[in-house]
């Protein structure tokens, strides 16, 4: 049969997430469909008929869709899932929000979270804030799978998949949109970026908490943080990266005042290479930075700012 | 209105999980156990539900072993009225769990069931999503800040792009988030009275529910391990590492 990749997008832009969701699926099983369920967004669709392996992409276009709540999400899954062995989507807020609603109506246990592939039927996942990883099957039937994004490499844009209309299903009628606060920046989404500077507790407050700004700008940088700098409100709530928050896996990670909590280790410890500054020499996340230094940040932070525009950045 | 929060028997979330020499799963022999942090937050809530006198009545719901009782009695002494365990030495699956609470549910009628968004052993945030849909009720995961109406309610949701306000009819499922409270201590005179409040004993059989796995764990193993790199003096020697690094 085929997989269904549920589309990561805003209406406007389709998301990266997307992209490593299909390469998971394409191992699952093929050919991909793709679907696109939002309002005005064809220029999503247009977006993902170019995913290499895609084969069609399927555009519900409806004001139903335009936040992607989960029940009417839900009902068109549903509707369309008949035609497909394996649906997926990415572990993102939303994806983790709609898809085990399918699951239950499907009668099926998910899979969530998957980190890869072994066989059509068999995964492995993290468990434990990722402190051990499980080997499970799945039983015979449909799957439904949530995969981490940070795992898989995106499919290229060599593709070129014919776009097909589909109807909107039947408006459950539960929940409504109110309203949306969302960070506004210029800077890279932080479960993409190549570059991912984070602080911690000892930023000491949101006024100091702007020091790393100056680094993220030259760097070109996301500006994570961890649990206890968004609790003590230094940062907002879409900065957490950890086992509850955002998994990241940048080429580079800069912790800076992070002491390393088992829960925070478990968001960044994927990361190509770990950098961190804490004045507490034994600080946990010393032990798997690839380079440390024990320096105030307060300190630190002028000077490798300083560094990088001697270095012409 | 009643609410009901299922509370989870998991690992201390301060415990590291050891994985054990023939990967079979986590050792948990002797190990600190505690209620999911999560369904802390629940309980929290749903306490402050019925202290405002939107809620009359809290229910402590807890599928696991025998010992599963005491994180009941935690959600009692926290100011639960009383408690539904469910017994089974089996390692219930999110689905399971989710066709139990329904038949709970169906029995007791709560205006709203309150759940942890995931528990911090499986990992799964799937239980209250699902438990929403075997129901058809709506949903409200990830919960930062609920406003209860006239047969509905306004949540603040933390997602990707940072806060998102929905409101839904009730009866209805909401999952809770960090910051949506912070929840109390137990008071020595509350664990008292705690002992006095009652706590039913069911099966996952009372319920027609069938609690065998359906996910074949073939193994467990550790992720695999990074080493400590160099301290590096001074801020300026750190960027000029990275950078012979190709970090940037």
């Amino acid at each position: 049969m085929a997989s269904l990749v549920i589309a990561e997008h805003d209406n406007k832009n389709l998301k990266d997430a997307t992209a490593k969701t299909v390469a998971a699926a394409a191992q699952v099983s093929s050919p991909v469909h793709v679907l696109v369920a939002g309002s005005g967004c064809d220029a999503v669709a247009q977006a993902a008929s170019k995913l290499a392996g895609v084969e069609k992409v399927l555009v519900a276009d409806d004001a139903l869709y335009a936040r992607m709540l989960a029940e009417p999400m839900a009902a068109l899954i549903l509707s369309l899932a008949d035609k497909y062995d394996a649906i997926l989507a990415p572990a993102t807020t939303s994806g983790k929000n709609y898809l085990p609603r399918v699951a239950a109506k499907l009668d099926v246990p998910q899979v969530s979270e998957i980190l890869k592939v072994i066989s059509p039927d068999t995964f492995e996942r993290p468990i434990y804030a990722g402190n051990a990883i499980a080997t499970v099957q799945a039983p015979a039937g449909k799957k439904v799978i949530t995969v981490r994004t940070t795992a898989f490499k995106p499919q290229d844009g060599t593709g070129a998949a014919a776009i097909e209309k589909v109807n909107a299903a039947a408006d459950p009628g539960l929940s409504k949109f109110v309203s949306e606060e969302l960070s506004q920046s210029e800077r890279p989404e932080l479960t993409s970026a190549k570059i991912v500077i984070s602080g911690g507790r000892g930023m000491q407050s949101a006024e100091n908490f702007h020091l790393l700004d100056k680094i993220a700008d030259k760097l070109h940088a996301a500006v994570g943080a961890s649990r206890a700098a968004v609790d003590a409100g230094f940062a907002p709530n879409d900065y957490q990266v950890g086992q509850t928050g955002k998994v990241v896996a940048p080429e580079l990670y800069i912790a800076v005042g992070i002491s390393g909590a088992i829960q925070h280790l478990a968001g960044m410890k994927d990361s190509k290479i770990i950098a961190a500054i804490n004045k507490d020499e034994e600080a946990p996340i010393f032990q798997i930075a690839d380079f440390g230094l024990v320096a105030d940040l307060f300190k630190a932070i002028p000077e490798m700012e300083q560094e990088l525009t001697r270095l012409g950045y | 209105m009643k609410v009901i929060v299922p509370v989870k028997r998991v690992i201390d979330y301060n415990v590291k999980a050891r994985v054990k020499a023939d990967q079979s799963g986590v050792d948990l022999a002797n190990v600190k156990m505690s209620m999911n942090p999560f369904d802390e937050i629940s309980v929290e809530e749903a306490i402050r539900l019925k202290e405002k006198g939107k809620a009359t009545e809290v229910i402590a719901v807890s599928i696991g072993p025998q010992q599963a009782g005491e994180t009941i009695r935690t959600a009692l002494a926290m100011g639960a009225d009383r408690g539904i365990l469910v017994k089974t030495d089996v390692d219930v699956e999110p689905l399971a769990v989710a066709k139990i609470l329904k038949a709970i549910c169906d029995a007791e009628q709560p205006g709203l069931v309150i759940t942890g968004k995931q528990a911090i052993d499986d990992d799964s945030n799937q239980t209250g999503q699902m438990l929403a849909a075997l129901l058809g009720w709506p949903q409200a995961t990830f919960a930062h800040k609920l406003d209860m109406g006239d047969g509905k309610a306004d949540i603040e949701r933390e997602i990707d792009g940072g806060l998102q306000t929905i409101e839904v009819k009730l009866p209805a499922v909401m999952t809770t988030d960090l910051r949506l409270n912070e929840p109390r201590y137990a008071s020595l005179p509350n664990i008292m009275k705690a002992k006095k409040k009652p706590i039913e004993e069911k099966s996952p059989a009372d319920y027609g529910v069938d609690v065998t796995p359906r996910l074949k764990v073939l193994k467990v193993t550790e992720p695999p391990k990074r080493v400590a790199g160099i301290k590096v003096k001074t801020a300026a020697e750190l960027v000029d590492k990275l950078k012979e690094a190709g970090a940037f």
